[in-house]
């Protein structure tokens, strides 16, 4: 770095000639690792608000988490997620294979399982707010809908993007595009499965037992 | 489920009503016709000469970084000068409602001044959030957007179509907010929100709504524009350029944007719940049934204080790319410099508590956020140590851009000081919600609009290919400063008297003279921007005795953006370069090799233009503007489009387009031809030791893959 430095001119290497080849795939995935940071800040921020709005005094007058979770039936529901989860596992090694048909019917079989956990999400709603557990009722209550329901909300976009992905197999074949697509979705769909055992634990196992 | 709202609701209109325009505001009225007549003039204008296909083409649909960079720039510019005029109207508030006994304008409807409680209310609010986020934010995303990938020697962002995505969401912001100057009222209750006067009960009009999906949209835009620039730093660099050689900037950049990924989205949570509550009666932060207030001040002040970090280091990355370039010295201290820079943005987690000291969570707590916040007097001072030992025996020359550069030395001195003063919690709790606070993070973010400009003089040749004026620049600089000097001396004083922040009324008349300083500041703030206009025209019309005929405009300057030509080609580099040193252009010079070409080019491939992403951020604005005013279908409806623009993008792909290696020498050609079209002048003498530098090598042309030519030119340094 010094003028003093002495350098061959023959031997330095000025304009590279192996840039334009970089791997579109590992720069995608790269992208969706930080979306996936962001999201797990996202969680975080929601915890953080279920953890302050979770004292006794915060379910004000209205049914505490003892009274209104259901840890066996959102049993169900953490089984149908893994379970979907490793079906889409199952769509990777398939693509792995280049195995067209492997990977649309895993894909299918993860929606199908999600799907199972989205109805029976739509099923526990319903029943809370038979019981009069509605978000409106307290605090408590609105942090629970919102750590929840975000979470159903991020498995419904992935069920969209399964969806698209059905789609673009179907048109474009393992293009590197779908490919890279599908290899982000796997991320996707494991991070929401990594949140939903931190749902389960804190807001339902830790809830039922409080 | 839903909120019933206060006032009228149809399903069509939702809560828009004519009654909403507020067309017998004095100051309202009149500003909507002078905007209107503005916007009919551009168009005309712009229809006139014939220029929609060339916009639409060039800069609407664009994917290039750089005119990106260029759009964030004016926008930023346009709501600084919004900005500052919402703190002309403060400041004029203040010193003319000063004192017991005056009587306010009647006309306006004014008990004192001439604003009523509630529009003073919205002024300062709308005043902190674009400053922050609508003006500070851009202009530093701009200039990122433009430097980063030319100082990591990339041909474009990691994702151009992501980067077009995220300016034309921060776009929408910016038209959200200013359709609320027209079109209802933008909130009262200060920037960040004081809860729970943001909930229904106590804010039962649309300004919290404005303010609400404001922040979401420039949130989400800024989250997708920091995923882009992490992984353009990580994965775009070119060969050579290994972690220990990028430069400061980029480090800066790389910093901003960890604490921006990981911050925006608490914000986006915290912004979310206040929508919840008032939108679906939710019990978050309400005063009662078991919700917490704090807990939004805490959600807030977690991304709040990260957020601040985010516009300061990019400031501090500008500073030390100008500061070596104009002392004709390497930065001191390279490594300390990054180390300093991640551990502020590591720290920048940890004190958000010293926001709210006065919340009362204990002495424990109070002290361990005290002692974190005085941790990053640390890094910053290694920071400012670096800056003056970098100029300590250089060649140092004042032009217009360092001229800035140590102006804001001089406001992070001040800003830095006060600011450790005011991390003492026993200090904070006196000078708590004083003007003390606002006059200590003026200076703080000062020091960024310094850094700003001095990093717009000091990068516009690189861009356009001339130099701004620099008479006209120093000018503006100090007139400026003499603003900031007026205006914000006082304003520690008053702190000091006891003022608290955001009075529409300052009842104490002791405090008068010193508002009638800084009411003779802010004038002198308007000549600075009268200075700035003026700097831009003459500039302008010179433009062609400014030309700048190398790629290195300063022959002075040290990163890689200087190597290419100017003003940069639209595909940055015709041959990407090898890095050999930590400052590859000043190793350049030094070595000779400054005007060396490449002897043979390689096809590229570039994104195609697009116009998806205005698409969807138009949806986005119409998603905001319509949950805003509870128009259920236009929000379910924009949202759809929003959903549906992006799923047919993506069916769509795009494959780009080939410049063959053919094309590319051409294009190169071309470029360096349009550069010296002047017979080039004498190339300013670089490097340190006396300017001198090796003799000039010609390389054999057999030498490729990867050796020079000697330039046509032959100019040997």
């Amino acid at each position: 770095m010094h003028s003093e430095e002495t350098v061959d001119p023959s031997q330095v290497i000025l304009w590279s000639d192996d840039y334009e080849g970089h791997d579109p795939i590992s720069t995608r995935t790269f992208g969706f690792w930080m979306y996936v940071l962001s999201d797990g800040m996202l969680f975080a921020t929601l915890f953080a608000a279920y953890g302050v709005l979770s004292y006794s005094h915060s379910y004000y007058t209205g049914p505490t988490p003892a009274q209104f979770v259901a840890p066996w039936y959102t049993f169900i529901q953490t089984m149908a997620l893994f379970l979907s989860v490793l079906a889409y596992g199952f769509a990777m090694t398939a693509l792995k294979n280049g195995n067209k048909a492997g990977v649309i019917n895993a894909i299918i079989a993860a929606m199908v399982l999600g799907g199972v956990f989205i109805g029976l999400d739509i099923h526990d709603v319903l029943r809370m707010i038979r019981i009069g557990a509605t978000p409106e009722t307290s605090g408590g209550l609105s942090a629970f809908y919102a750590l929840t329901q975000v979470h159903a909300a991020h498995i419904f976009v992935g069920l969209l993007w399964m969806l698209v992905m059905l789609y673009q197999i179907l048109r474009q074949g393992f293009s590197e595009d779908v490919v890279g697509r599908l290899l982000s979705l796997r991320m996707f769909w494991q991070f929401q499965a990594v949140m939903w055992v931190f749902i389960y634990v804190f807001v339902y196992l830790w809830g039922y037992m409080s | 489920m839903l909120v019933n709202v206060p006032g009228p609701w149809s399903p069509l209109l939702g809560r828009l009503a004519l009654s909403e325009i507020p067309y017998k505001n004095l100051i309202l009225a009149p500003l909507f016709v002078v905007i209107v007549l503005v916007a009919i003039a551009l168009i005309a204008g712009i229809t006139y000469y014939g220029k929609w296909r060339y916009l639409w083409k060039e800069w609407f649909t664009t994917v290039d970084h750089k005119k990106l960079g260029i759009m964030y720039i004016i926008l930023g510019l346009v709501m600084l000068f919004r900005g500052f005029i919402d703190g002309l109207m403060i400041r004029t508030q203040q010193a003319l409602a000063v004192g017991p006994g005056n009587n306010g304008m009647k006309a306006m409807g004014a008990i004192h001044g001439y604003l009523t409680p509630f529009h003073f209310g919205q002024i300062y609010s709308a005043h902190g959030l674009i400053m922050i986020l609508l003006a500070a934010t851009p202009l530093l995303v701009g200039i990122m957007n433009i430097i980063v990938p030319l100082q990591i020697g990339a041909r474009d962002m990691a994702y151009p179509y992501l980067n077009a995505l995220g300016f034309w969401i921060t776009a929408a912001a910016v038209f959200l907010i200013m359709i609320s100057l027209f079109v209802g009222d933008f909130s009262h209750n200060g920037w960040f929100g004081y809860a729970p006067i943001f909930e229904m009960a106590y804010s039962p009009g649309v300004g919290v709504d404005y303010w609400i999906w404001t922040l979401e949209l420039i949130a989400l835009g800024t989250t997708l524009g920091s995923i882009n620039f992490l992984a353009t730093v990580v994965k775009m660099r070119a060969p050579g350029m290994t972690w220990g050689r990028l430069p400061v900037f980029t480090w800066s950049a790389v910093t901003a944007n960890i604490i921006a990924l990981t911050s925006f989205p608490c914000l986006q949570v915290a912004l979310a719940l206040v929508a919840a509550d008032r939108y679906l009666g939710t019990h978050f932060f309400t005063a009662g049934f078991g919700g917490n207030l704090m807990l939004y001040t805490n959600l807030f002040w977690l991304w709040g204080h990260p957020e601040v970090y985010f516009v300061i280091i990019p400031a501090f990355g500008m500073l030390s790319e100008i500061i070596p370039a104009f002392s004709e010295k390497p930065i001191f201290g390279y490594t300390a410099m990054v180390l300093a820079t991640f551990a502020i943005g590591g720290v920048s987690w940890i004190v958000w508590l010293h926001h709210f000291f006065t919340m009362g969570m204990g002495p424990y707590v109070s002290t361990e956020f005290s002692i974190a916040t005085m941790l990053v007097g640390i890094p910053t001072g290694v920071k400012v140590f670096n800056w003056a030992a970098t100029m300590y025996r250089g060649r140092l020359s004042f032009s217009a851009a360092m001229t800035w550069a140590i102006g804001a030395l001089f406001l992070l001195l001040i800003g830095g000081l006060s600011g450790m003063m005011l991390s003492i919690p026993a200090i904070n709790y006196m000078v708590h919600n004083s003007v003390f606070v606002v006059a200590h993070f003026h200076m703080m973010l000062l020091c960024i609009v310094y850094a700003v400009f001095g990093a717009v003089i000091f990068w516009f040749p690189k861009i356009y290919g001339f130099k701004l004026n620099e008479a006209w620049a120093k000018i503006m600089f100090w007139l400026f400063s003499g603003g900031t000097f007026l205006v914000f001396f006082p304003m520690f004083m008053l702190g000091f008297m006891g003022e608290t922040r955001r009075l529409d009324w300052p009842f104490n008349p002791q405090w008068a003279p010193w508002f009638d300083v800084q009411e003779v500041g802010i004038f002198v703030y308007v000549l600075s921007v009268l200075a700035f206009v003026w700097m831009l025209y003459v500039s302008i019309r010179d433009r062609s005795q400014n030309r700048v005929h190398s790629a290195d405009a300063w022959g002075t300057s040290r990163s890689l953006e200087w190597l290419t030509d100017t003003p940069v080609p639209f595909y940055n580099f015709a041959m990407v370069p090898h890095i050999n040193a930590r400052d590859e252009v000043a190793w350049r010079r030094e070595h000779g090799f400054l005007e060396s070409n490449p002897d043979h080019f390689k096809a590229i491939h570039m994104p195609n233009n697009t116009p998806m992403a205005l698409y969807i951020g138009a949806t986005t604005f119409v998603l905001g503007f319509a949950l805003t005013w509870r128009i259920w279908w236009l929000s379910i409806a924009a949202l759809v489009l929003s959903v549906l623009l992006m799923i047919f993008r993506s069916n769509r792909g795009d494959p780009g387009y080939v410049i063959s290696a053919r094309e590319m020498e051409e294009l190169d050609r071309e470029s360096k031809a349009h550069m010296q079209e002047k017979p080039a002048l004498p190339l300013p003498q670089g490097g340190f030791a006396g300017g001198t530098a090796t003799a000039y090598s010609p390389l054999p042309h057999n030498n490729s893959p990867s050796g020079g030519t000697p330039p046509s030119s032959g100019q040997a340094l």
